[in-house]
């Protein structure tokens, strides 16, 4: 069986102040995604290295990282699907690195419940009504969009972001899109302060990445698009008819 | 981080570019083509004479929707412009909104004195 | 806690992949909007009843480099159209009832638009 070589990014900040790569030779196995050579890593090799896991099938977005330069859930990553000899495995892009594989992620934590990720209405029914419904059609405008297991792969593939992390951001852009869009919410006018600031939708300049390296097939860059336009023209009604425009 | 260094509130004036910069990409998409065959072919190749481009650019419709076309056209290339300059690392100075909307609609003035002929 | 690493993202960034070059590409066709624009405003300008003036124009219409840059700008001009019009189902979301138009539909109809305009164009000045 033909070895493969994990170039793996090492950052100690406890003993080393600077950050290098470590070569770690594995036995090729067609069934095993980059997460399990992570694993063997640390259970045969060297318990020092430092990664994030937990289902181990796609949907809790614990695992991002780097591999040869592309954002992708370790998990749901091939081994087999590289040519190359070596795979290069990196933390995140965009986000700061505490040690080795695992990175700061409370930017993106505090930005997601600034967009009120949840439903806001004017009057909420008493449960004892029964609960609110809707068509199948009514999901359908929202589903993609709660798809997100908040992986933040988008995060590392937008350059916007990369560039100034003020910027709030696809995932958290494409929540507030999410909860717009579900017919049982109201609360497009009390989304506005953030989505509609310039660190908000604004800022986007459509590049696409974010959608692109989507392991759920969310389309962020869509939601963005759309929430443009709908602010926009939200905007425009408030100008034409400024007593028919929402609080 | 969140709340750090974030302006508070809506960008009341993004909507108005944002509307600006999509109606110039769409008429520029759809038109920008055909006027570059027009100029760059037709008129070298002979299929447009000079007679024929002075009396249509003579005409007050076709000098009308010319300098809506400028303004259309000026600010897509404003808003589109200046935050490729900010994707391109230069964030100063595609930060001066002032600067590149301020270009376009001296642009927008310059055409409609000249299709006023003044 | 100790020192966290930051790793800046390079001025280079849209250099690194075919699909960020393609997106600085397509925000760049903006200057071709621009060398267009500013060739429209000489044209209302030359066409303002100086007929010297118009015979500058005219004559460098006639140019090669006149030919060569209209060749580039057109290349950008038919980039930009092809991106716009492939990004318009994004922004434009149609619905039937469960379903979502077809975003293809949506970039079809706007290509057949672009090729109707540009025919009326062609038709309307050279016809």
């Amino acid at each position: 069986m033909p070895d493969q070589v994990l170039e793996v990014f090492r950052y100690l900040p406890d003993s080393e102040d600077e950050p290098r790569f470590e070569n770690y030779e594995i036995t090729y196995r067609d069934n095993w995604v980059v997460l399990d050579a992570l694993n063997h890593i640390k259970e045969e090799q060297d318990p020092t290295l430092s990664f994030r896991w937990s289902c181990r099938m796609g949907v809790c977005g614990s695992c991002g990282m780097m591999v040869n330069g592309e954002p992708k859930l370790t998990c749901e990553t091939f081994v087999r699907d590289y040519d190359t000899e070596t795979i290069k495995i990196e933390p995140l892009s965009h986000f700061p690195v505490v040690r080795d594989l695992v990175i700061n992620m409370d930017d993106f934590m505090e930005k997601l419940p600034t967009v009120s990720p949840w439903l806001i209405r004017d009057q909420h029914d008493d449960p004892d009504e029964g609960e609110y419904r809707q068509t199948p059609a009514q999901v359908a405008h929202y589903k993609r969009f709660s798809m997100c297991i908040n992986c933040m792969l988008c995060y590392s593939a937008c350059p916007v972001y990369g560039l100034d992390s003020t910027f709030t951001g696809p995932a958290v852009l494409a929540l507030a899109e999410r909860y717009n869009m579900d017919s049982r919410d109201q609360g497009q006018a009390d989304r506005a302060d953030v989505v509609t600031a310039h660190e908000g939708i604004w800022e986007c300049t459509y590049v696409g990445a974010c959608t692109e390296v989507c392991p759920k097939d969310v389309d962020p860059a869509g939601a963005i698009q759309m929430l443009k336009l709908s602010y926009a023209l939200d905007w425009a009604k408030g100008v034409v008819m400024p007593k028919g425009a929402k609080k | 981080m969140a709340g750090v260094g974030v302006s508070p509130g809506p960008d009341r004036s993004a909507p108005l570019f944002w509307l600006l910069f999509a109606g110039g990409g769409t008429a520029s998409a759809m038109l920008l083509p055909v006027m570059v065959f027009l100029t760059g072919i037709a008129v070298p190749a002979g299929w447009i004479g000079r007679d024929d481009l002075a009396g249509l650019l003579a005409n007050p419709i076709t000098r009308i929707i010319l300098v809506g076309l400028v303004f259309l056209f000026l600010f897509h290339w404003a808003h589109r412009f200046r935050y490729a300059l900010v994707d391109l690392g230069l964030r100063g100075l595609g930060s001066q909104a002032w600067l590149f909307y301020g270009l376009a609609l001296a642009g927008t003035i310059l055409a409609g004195l000249a299709a006023l002929r003044l | 806690m100790t020192r966290e690493l930051h790793r800046p993202l390079p001025r280079s960034w849209w250099l690194r992949k075919a699909t960020y070059f393609q997106f600085m590409v397509r925000e760049l066709t903006s200057l071709a909007v621009l060398a267009y624009t500013g060739l429209m405003i000489w044209a209302l300008f030359a066409s303002s009843g100086d007929a010297a003036g118009f015979s500058g124009f005219f004559d460098f219409l006639g140019s090669p480099l006149s030919v060569w840059i209209h060749m580039i700008v057109l290349v950008l001009a038919l980039f930009h159209t092809g991106t716009w019009i492939a990004l318009t189902p994004k922004v434009l979301v149609l619905w039937r009832d469960d379903e979502r138009v077809e975003p293809d539909v949506i970039a079809g109809v706007n290509a057949i638009l672009f090729l109707a305009i540009t025919g009326v164009v062609l038709w309307l000045v050279l016809g």
